[in-house]
């Protein structure tokens, strides 16, 4: 059906193991073929784009350049990847950021400065994430049909965090505030979607390791708003929104006496259980909260 | 030998200080024909006129040169100065030597010899100057107000009152507009009905006043005290001349259920309906978008006729419950609309404004959440006659508010949503709904988040401390970010900017105080006219300062929100200024038209007619002479001298008068050549 290079960044090879696990599950059952991006590197994320401009365009850039020249489009699952690589596709549209960048890649590429690179002007390549790579309509109908154990009864609150939607103008989401990508999909799998309105609230992203209380406090504003809409899961395709809310679960009970066993899922994983693979085989149990 | 006079003005510093007047009066001075020179001050102020009146007796001038600014500035005032002293009012020359030279320059280097240069092209100029006589036009003595809000109301009234006959045109079924919506007005909380309705009522009872509801101006063809309107009259489906507005068609319609356009969707209306009970006329109109028997009568027109025997469809409806109900026989399935044509000699557009639509901030959950209404919603559960009976209760679940929050500037001073400007009255209706709110239910507590409170007008800041200190008001000076519900009330997060920290507030109901933009066929009605429009589509004055309620094109003036926004009373006070623009226009049987306009050398015209193809405002018209042959004429009403058509006119046999070519070449001349006289240091 579709052929992408697949870029699974930090997080699908480290901490979101069992979203990749179960992506590539799922794509195979889609007919949709993932070719790992060969000899991929870091795409930016917070650590460059926290400390310097020009390295957290570079960095996303030579994949973009690696990408380019399979001439396939690039999928990129973890949310942030998504983001930095489109973000990055903006920001060199303007020619003095792109020659600035264009310098920092011959260098690293042991060219010398201000020759050509060897595919000087590749068509931009088009990067997908999750949602828009599995989102569309054609895709809809063939995870309906390929669903063998429906979901019924399961309530989920579809969780879209801050940067599948932002920068609107950069990612283009169905609604800035009420997006319904997700929802549409996971109802394909037979599950109860509920209506919340915390879909892009923030999970304190990266503040996970140096403000460990504010991520406790938005976690448990993000859970007590999933619990009180009935929900009996959280579904997100952020690696990021998936470690604070399902890691932290604990913590977050202990310090606000509180008693949450929200299980967080991946779009994928819950795909996959709908597809009627077995839950230890989408690596469920590399869940905390379960 | 012509005996031009010139007169250099120094406009304060505005000229005199990057022009040498001195040396530019001095140069003109030796400049053929020029019998006199002088320069002062302010020579639009009475002593200059006046020195220049002396100087046309004294020196028997017969043309004259006004150095100063630029025309459109000030060449009537000083063609009839020289007018009164005896001259023919078009041998005047204004030199532009302030917009063109003395505020584009930096200092007399530059601007004294370009000064002397334009000045001295302005005399040779005039050498060629003829005296030009103005024609006179007939004036139609009848006006043309379109939209019946409480602008068009005043406007209408006010010409109707002074002896004129008023065509009212509005396109709703009603007049009133926005005002007739309203509960109370700000600040002195007068009952918006109470003061409006009784001109509504004295409207359709004037008997100088046609009053056309439910129409729209279709075309507007003509000129300045000649206009020619074509006004549609849209299918009511009920005989105005027969229904007495009874009102026992609106009881018996079985269609019922569909949101009411004046009570903003809170409340429903049947197929047949009367906007609110105070409307005028008091007529109901049938909806054929709702309406069972004039959708069937649709569906039986699209239908083919019998092929067999080539019968047309029946067409009978399929209700008609009002029909046979009405004592008056007035229900007419089969009306179809009508456009009349009719003469006007002047026009006011009051066509107002419309509200902007909250769901592009989707953050405020306008739309998905039914308890975030509009400010406009939320006049309508305060009144009497609104869908809730004056009670204020939630759309959600029909409870009382405890809870109110307020927000200011949705959809004013964003530029993110492409309204940069204040709306002008969010600030004091909001302070308005926050008092009536606690005169409703003393335990209401209301908050209000604002960017600035903007409360300029009588008695309009006290109004706004009276909301927060007598009525209790909590003013939070800073932005929304979201609202979500949480239970059975909404959550209301912000930023208080004055204490520099994020604030929630739980609401049971929130109020968005939406902005004021043009109307959505602002433009259209523009092109309609021919008036110009600015980018958002508000109508654009022909002087925002002294030509405050006219627009660019001469008999048409316009009034209220359609010019940007305002209040009621400055709506009022401009629909009272236009009424005045157009007394004073058709006060006399005929006005006087241009004089500096084309006009064709008929003997000489081939007919090509070029001059009608190229002219901007329809004003070539062909005549067949007595030879035959059919020749241009301008239309002196029509023409407004732009001289398109005699630039372009391949036989140069169009004149463009006080343009001639001699007195263009001469300009030239003047400027590319020395002077006959060369001044000697």
């Amino acid at each position: 059906m579709y052929t992408y290079s697949y870029f699974p960044g930090c997080s699908l090879h480290g901490t979101a193991k069992e979203y990749d696990h179960s992506l590539r599950l799922v794509a195979g059952k889609l007919g949709v073929e993932l070719q790992e991006l060969e000899d991929w590197s870091c795409c930016g994320a917070t650590a460059a784009h926290s400390t310097d401009e020009l390295l957290a365009l570079a960095l996303p850039a030579r994949n973009l350049r690696l990408a380019a020249m399979t001439g396939r489009p690039l999928l990129a699952p973890c949310v942030m990847c998504f983001n930095r690589m489109r973000v990055t596709q903006h920001q060199l549209e303007n020619p003095a950021r792109r020659q600035a960048v264009e310098a920092i890649l011959a260098e690293a590429a042991g060219r010398p400065v201000g020759e050509p690179a060897t595919a000087p002007s590749q068509p931009p390549v088009e990067v997908l994430g999750l949602l828009q790579a599995f989102g569309n309509d054609e895709m809809l109908a063939a995870i309906e049909a390929a669903v063998t154990r429906p979901l019924k009864g399961l309530k989920a609150v579809c969780y879209y965090g801050c940067l599948s939607v932002r920068p609107p103008e950069i990612v283009h989401p169905d609604s800035l505030e009420n997006p319904q990508v997700m929802d549409r999909l996971i109802a394909k799998l037979g599950a109860e979607v509920l209506d919340w309105p915390f879909k892009t609230e923030c999970c304190g992203g990266s503040l996970a390791l140096a403000r460990i209380d504010i991520v406790l406090a938005l976690g448990r504003r993000l859970l007590s708003m999933a619990r009180s809409v009935g929900a009996d899961c959280v579904v997100t395709a952020c690696p990021m929104c998936h470690s604070n809310l399902d890691t932290r679960q604990k913590q977050i009970n202990a310090k606000f006496g509180e008693s949450f066993k929200l299980p967080i899922y991946y779009v994928t994983e819950l795909m996959g259980l709908a597809f009627g693979y077995s839950a230890s085989d989408l690596w469920l149990n590399k869940h905390l909260t379960a | 030998m012509a005996r031009i006079g010139v007169f250099v003005c120094r406009c304060g510093s505005n000229i005199g200080a990057t022009v040498d007047v001195k040396k530019v009066v001095e140069a003109l001075g030796q400049t053929p024909d020029v019998v006199f020179a002088t320069d002062y001050m302010f020579m639009c102020s009475e002593p200059g006129q006046t020195q220049i009146q002396a100087a046309i007796r004294d020196h028997n001038l017969d043309r004259v040169v006004v150095a100063a600014c630029s025309p459109t500035m000030h060449f009537r005032t000083f063609s009839s100065a020289i007018q009164r002293a005896g001259l023919n009012p078009y041998m005047l020359e204004m030199a532009n030597i302030r917009e063109q030279c003395s505020w584009v320059h930096p200092d007399k280097a530059v601007g004294t010899p370009k000064a002397t240069d334009i000045v001295r092209m302005a005399a040779a100029k005039t050498r060629w100057f003829e005296p030009l006589y103005p024609h006179e036009i007939g004036v139609t003595r009848r006006a043309l107000v379109i939209g019946g809000g409480v602008a068009g109301i005043q406007a209408a009234l006010d010409i109707a009152n002074a002896g004129v006959p008023v065509v009212l045109v509005e396109r709703s079924p009603s007049i009133g507009g926005r005002m007739a919506q309203l509960d109370k007005t700000f600040p002195t909380l007068d009952c918006s009905g109470c003061i409006l309705t009784p001109r509504m009522t004295e409207v359709s009872q004037h008997p100088n006043i046609t009053l056309r509801t439910w129409s729209e101006v279709a075309t507007v063809r003509g000129f300045v005290g000649n206009f020619e309107v074509d006004i549609l009259q849209k299918p009511r489906y009920i005989d105005e001349s027969k229904c007495t507005g009874c009102g026992e068609c609106l009881t018996r319609c079985p269609w019922k259920g569909f949101p009411l356009e004046f009570d903003e969707g809170l409340g429903t209306r049947s197929a047949v309906y009367r906007p609110f009970p105070q409307a005028v006329p008091n007529k109901p109109v049938i909806d054929p978008e709702t309406c069972m028997a004039l959708k069937s009568i649709a569906e039986d027109a699209d239908r083919r006729p019998d092929p067999l025997t080539g019968a047309a469809p029946k067409r009978k409806p399929k209700c008609g419950l009002c029909q046979k109900t009405c004592p008056r026989e007035a229900v007419d399935f089969f009306q179809q609309p009508k456009i009349t044509t009719e003469k006007f000699g002047a026009v006011v557009l009051a066509n107002g404004f419309r509200l902007f639509d909250p769901t592009v901030y989707g953050e405020y959950g306008y739309g998905r959440y039914p308890d975030v209404i509009t400010s406009i919603q939320m006049e309508r559960l305060m009144n009497a006659a609104g869908p809730t009976g004056g009670e204020i209760r939630r759309p959600s679940d029909g409870k009382h508010p405890r809870s109110v929050v307020f927000l200011a500037c949705v959809g004013s001073r964003d530029e993110h949503v492409g309204r940069p400007y204040c709306s002008k009255i969010c600030c004091m209706y909001t302070a308005k709904h926050a008092i009536m709110l606690k005169e409703h239910d003393p335990h209401v507590q209301t908050y209000v988040f604002y960017m600035d409170v903007r409360a300029g007008g009588k008695g309009y800041d006290e109004f706004v401390r009276r909301a927060q200190e007598e009525y209790g008001a909590c003013y939070i000076r800073g932005r929304v970010s979201k609202i979500y519900p949480d239970g059975d009330h909404l959550v209301v997060m912000g930023e208080d900017t004055l204490m520099g920290m994020p604030v929630q507030v739980e609401a049971d109901m929130v109020v968005l105080a939406t902005g004021v933009q043009p109307q959505a066929d602002a433009g259209d009605m523009a092109r309609k006219l021919g008036i110009s429009y600015d980018g958002y589509g508000f109508i654009n004055e022909s002087h925002p300062k002294l030509n405050p309620v006219e627009s660019n094109t001469a008999g048409i003036f316009v009034a209220g929100m359609t010019i940007g926004p305002k209040d009621i009373p400055e709506s009022v006070s401009q629909a009272s200024a236009a009424a005045a623009k157009v007394l004073g226009l058709l006060s006399q049987p005929t006005m006087l038209g241009e004089a500096m306009i084309s006009a064709v050398s008929q003997a000489r015209c081939t007919g090509c007619f070029t001059c009608e193809q190229v002219c901007p405002y329809n004003a070539v018209e062909r005549v067949t002479l007595r030879d035959g042959r059919q020749v241009a004429q301008i239309n002196e009403g029509l023409c407004k001298g732009c001289g398109v058509c005699a630039t372009a006119c391949p036989g140069k046999v169009i004149n463009l008068r006080g343009f001639s070519d001699q007195a263009l070449l001469a300009q030239m001349n003047a400027l590319f050549t020395l002077p006959e006289v060369v001044a000697v240091d």
